[in-house]
């Protein structure tokens, strides 16, 4: 016996089993990035002032790679109408846009934003020696003007050894502009603009240090959240890319010859969870790219 | 609004069919639009200050939400879709929310030790 | 099939989990002292520093612990009480041909498959299975099983970690199958009132599996990156561990593990014990030829206890600190939720009332569930009170409490459910003579275990001692009913063993009556649901015809009919009166 209302839809609910499975599973995809939301927001307020970092992602990429998920949400949902229409090379072009969307998004993510991340250092000063390094921090002037203070000096380090190496006593790395200039007014607040490390070179002595490392997950609570989330929803967004393409290649899109309906219906479930994948970009880019 | 039609009509039909789901069409692209806008919009307004950091994080979220509304509502057919669905996502919202207030509850009403 | 695959599966993982226990049992019972006859074996089996000369170390005596929670509710009954008697009855229950998503199902299969693999095998990496208990609290279960005799990645913690998200994930897809296939594929005429409990129970537990599992599998990836890439989402700063301070960020919490943590397991708690009820409602229903009491109060309460579960577990954090407000509102919600549970025991006894009530083998189970039951529910209302529980917790008070509800519960309730669908699913069968062989001793067991254990923990015994209280015993002198705490590990171990050996006979039965078991007919039991009209074993598809309900799910001994019951794909005749009649009218 064959499974019913595959494509059809069951009178009394109205709907066809694909669609209601694939609004389970994202109803569990929306408690799965919740729990991992709701640890950023906790470990966010919990936070030691001047230990959150602000202003160190790179805002205009940020935004263009949202800029190319919510083109690739248009592009999908246009390929399921094409296939509703039953115009199928429309239908293939589109998905052309949408898996190349995909993947161009990934590739900035992980070909340019991590390694550009993972090349960056920063080491958190201790309390006690915050007056040593007042010419790096500028924590008096941001005093007067309420601001939080700062903990973190930040740049390119020159002597990489010094992380290993406990007869390397000090750290010699070429500032990052609001290290350089810190009482700078324009550097109250993180820049459109992302700029590179400056020619100014800061030592600092591990001993004034209380943690350092390069902008990886272990550097601190903020970039342990965010390379889990878009780690993990760069997983998402691979798993969708993949799905799509077995939907563009042959293998998958030849069901639109016997059963179009069908292979609408798929779409349409593989659409859901992209646009779900793209829901979760809309939040993820205001709460690590720019607040 | 109402979705396109789930089951394929007479191809003696389909001209008619096909300009139904055009409509929709032209929908998906405006708010397709319509997010890219707002896409800078929340670039823009993260350089304004709006008094205090909550109020920031708070427009931020606003747009935020706005967008994702637009994308579930429209491009997840969710504005027209059937009550069963609706259900499950109530609930899923509702956990949700509950899950993380309760923690916020519990984590900012602890027992105090007296001195 | 595939619910034929989880049962096997998962009974060999209950057993083995078991086993687990029957091995830390002998610690507690004779701390420090060498395992007779299979000692040294096991000791070379579970490589060096497990049992070097058949004497438990403590770090082996915590990895049993861990890992006998784990299996036991991961791989064992989770998979037997949900996937397997749900796969398999499930659809036949409703008339359907087969879940929704085949495809998906074995997929799910899969994942626990490996799962379970990956969580065998962490025995026998160096250093062992993970040891931080089932809870897994961090900040120990974050610097635990690191250093030099361990590997960086394969070592029993992480790979605990591991293993689970492939059981989360083999869960969630079997939860999204089940509640996809119930909603769409029920038989013609069979409403959602018309159902039999024990779909409605299977109903409610897959939408807890899919909207509290997850929340968990995020808890679980920020410690898989605490372990492995020195994040600190569960790591305060400033922490000092074997006298060196941690090069770690810290700003983590290892509060929020425990949030996350029981965001999960307190639904998971009702997610091992709603089948148990639906498969009991089945059997009382049908062996004492009545039909349940109060059908739609039964309903209502497992919708009751599915919502609330979900607002409730913070009482398992009453000594984190929380304060006075958050605390009144968890322990209201802790106290409302046993209500519902009340009502649903209390309509299988009263189901009970007035019946013809037939002592075949599911039903000594089945009945023995009801007080056993009880005693777990009732003896955890104490624990809703953080007053009462800042002494009970972590005893082994709480130990009895759940073991109570899962053990002679929920186990016992997943026996008579194998007993009882034992001829639907091979056509013959099994032996009530061994049958009953298998209930009486496991009765008595199970109570001598569990019964001292409350004992033991109001005289305030540790659950994670690995030596079984004796130097507390010793120092305190401790005793309750003549014994103290320590002393009354012997007879609780005793019995454990004896229950071991009162399994073997339902092992024996279970594979040889699949040969060579009594043949039945189709509906050996003459029950009343759908399940009983298709052959046995179900074909593909499994009707030969596709099933029409016209009626309730439990018409039995209704008067005025022929027989004592009639199945569910009976038409109603003419004849019949469905409803109660009119009131005569009052002549005055």
């Amino acid at each position: 016996m064959e499974i019913p209302y595959t494509v059809s839809t069951r009178p009394d609910t109205g709907l066809w089993n694909a669609k209601v499975g694939i609004w389970l599973f994202l109803a569990s995809e929306v408690m799965l990035f919740g729990g991992l939301f709701s640890a950023y927001i906790f470990l966010r307020l919990d936070a030691e002032p001047g230990m959150w970092p602000h202003g160190l992602l790179n805002v205009p990429v940020g935004t263009m790679n949202t800029a190319i998920l919510i083109a690739s949400s248009v592009t999908v949902v246009l390929a399921w109408a094409s296939l509703k229409m039953r115009r199928f090379s429309a239908y293939w072009w589109y998905m052309t846009i949408t898996i190349l969307c995909g993947v161009i998004f990934l590739v900035v993510k992980l070909a340019y934003e991590w390694p550009q991340k993972f090349d960056h250092f920063g080491a958190f000063i201790k309390k006690e020696a915050l007056e040593k390094y007042e010419p790096y921090l500028g924590n008096h002037h941001l005093e007067e003007k309420g601001l939080p203070p700062r903990r973190e000096i930040s740049g390119h380090l020159h002597n990489h050894e010094a992380m290993h190496d406990p007869n390397v006593k000090e750290f010699e790395v070429a500032l990052d502009p609001v290290n350089a200039d810190p009482t700078n007014p324009a550097n109250d607040r993180p820049h459109f603009f992302y700029r590179q490390p400056t020619d100014k070179i800061a030592k600092i002595e591990k001993e004034d240090v209380e943690y350092f490392s390069m902008f990886e997950p272990r550097h601190s609570a903020y970039f342990a959240s965010y390379f889990t989330i878009t780690g993990l929803h760069g997983l998402h967004v691979l798993g969708g890319v993949l799905v799509f393409i077995y939907f563009w290649l042959p293998v998958g899109s030849k069901l639109y010859k016997t059963n179009p309906e069908h292979l609408a219906n798929r779409v349409e479930v593989v659409g859901l969870f992209w646009h779900f994948v793209d829901l979760v970009w809309i939040f993820v880019f205001p709460l690590f790219y720019l607040l | 609004m109402n979705n396109p039609p789930d089951v394929s009509p007479d191809p003696s039909e389909h001209e008619e069919y096909a300009h139904n789901v055009q409509k929709h069409v032209r929908a998906y692209l405006m708010v397709g639009a319509t997010l890219l806008a707002f896409t800078g919009i929340t670039v823009a307004l993260s350089y304004v200050n709006f008094g205090t950091q909550k109020a920031n994080i708070a427009v931020a979220l606003l747009v935020a939400t706005f967008k994702a509304g637009l994308v579930a509502a429209i491009f997840m057919h969710l504005a027209a879709e059937k009550r069963l669905i609706y259900r499950v996502l109530i609930f899923t919202g509702l956990f949700v929310f509950a899950m993380f207030w309760l923690i916020y509850l519990a984590w900012y009403n602890p027992i105090v030790a007296p001195h | 099939m595939i619910g034929i695959q989880y049962g096997l599966c998962g009974l060999t993982f209950l057993f083995f989990g078991f086993s687990l226990m029957m091995l830390m049992r002998w610690q507690l019972a004779f701390p420090g002292q060498a395992l007779p006859v299979i000692g040294n074996a096991l000791g070379h089996f579970f490589g060096p520093g497990s049992m070097p000369d058949g004497k438990m170390t403590p770090e082996f005596y915590n990895s049993l612990g861990a890992m006998h929670g784990t299996i036991m509710i991961f791989l064992g009954i989770v998979p037997v009480a949900f996937a397997a008697f749900g796969n398999f009855v499930v659809p036949l229950q409703i008339g359907a041909p087969d879940m929704t998503f085949p495809k998906i199902n074995a997929a799910s299969f899969w994942a626990f498959g490996v799962g379970g693999v990956i969580m065998l095998t962490s025995f026998f990496v160096p250093g062992g299975a993970a040891k931080g208990g089932w809870t897994s609290y961090t900040p120990l279960a974050v610097v635990a099983d690191k250093g030099a005799a361990f590997h960086p990645f394969f070592n029993g913690q992480t790979l605990w970690l591991v293993g689970f998200i492939f059981l989360i994930t083999s869960s969630l897809l079997g939860a999204i199958n089940f509640i996809t296939t119930i909603i769409q594929l029920r038989a013609k005429g069979l409403t959602w009132m018309r159902l039999p409990f024990f779909v409605w129970s299977q109903f409610v537990t897959a939408f807890l599996l899919v909207l509290a599992f997850p929340p968990l599998e995020s808890a679980i990836i920020m410690q898989i990156m605490d372990r492995t890439a020195d994040t600190s989402f569960f790591m305060p700063a400033g922490m000092i561990v074997n006298g060196a301070p941690l090069h770690i960020s810290g700003g983590g919490s290892p509060l929020l593990w425990q949030h996350l943590f029981w965001f999960l397991g307190h639904p998971e708690v009702y997610v091992l014990i709603l089948p148990a009820f639906g498969i009991v409602a089945e059997i009382l229903a049908n062996n004492s030829r009545k039909p349940l009491w109060g059908y739609k109060s039964l309903v209502f309460s497992v919708l009751v206890i599915g919502f609330l579960s979900f607002i409730v577990w913070a009482h398992h954090m009453w000594l984190t600190g929380m304060g006075s407000t958050v605390s009144a509102f968890f322990q209201t919600t802790t106290l409302l939720i046993s209500i519902p549970s009340v009502i649903i025991l209390s309509a299988f006894f009263i189901s009970l009332w007035g019946g013809s009530i037939r002592f075949n083998v599911p039903m000594l189970f089945a009945t023995a569930f009801l007080p056993m039951f009880g005693i777990g529910g009732l003896t955890g209302i104490p624990l809703a009170f953080n007053s009462a529980d800042l002494y009970l917790h972590d005893t082994y008070y709480i130990i009895a409490h759940f073991h109570y509800i899962v053990a002679p519960g929920t186990i016992f309730a997943l026996f008579a459910g194998i007993y009882y669908w034992f001829p639907k699913a091979t056509g013959r069968s099994m032996s009530e003579f061994w049958g009953k062989v298998h209930f009486w001793p496991s009765l008595i067991c199970m109570n001598v275990i569990f019964l001292p254990m409350f004992l033991q923990g109001m005289l305030g015994m540790h659950r994670r001692w690995y030596d079984g209280g004796q130097g507390w015993s010793v120092a305190g002198d401790h005793t309750v009913w003549g014994q103290t705490g320590f002393q009354w590990n012997w007879w609780i171990s005793s019995a454990a063993w004896i229950m071991g050996l009162a399994q073997i006979p339902f092992i024996i039965n279970f594979f040889w009556s699949i040969r060579h078991g009594k043949k039945t007919k189709e509906n050996p039991w003459d029950a009343t649901t759908l399940e009983w009209t298709s052959p046995s074993p179900p074909p593909h598809g499994n009707f030969l015809t596709p099933p029409v309900a016209y009626r309730g799910p439990y018409e039995y001994s209704l008067p005025g009919r022929d027989g004592d019951f009639t199945m569910q794909d009976e038409p109603v005749q003419a004849t019949e009166r469905l409803r109660k009649p009119e009131p005569e009218p009052v002549h005055v």
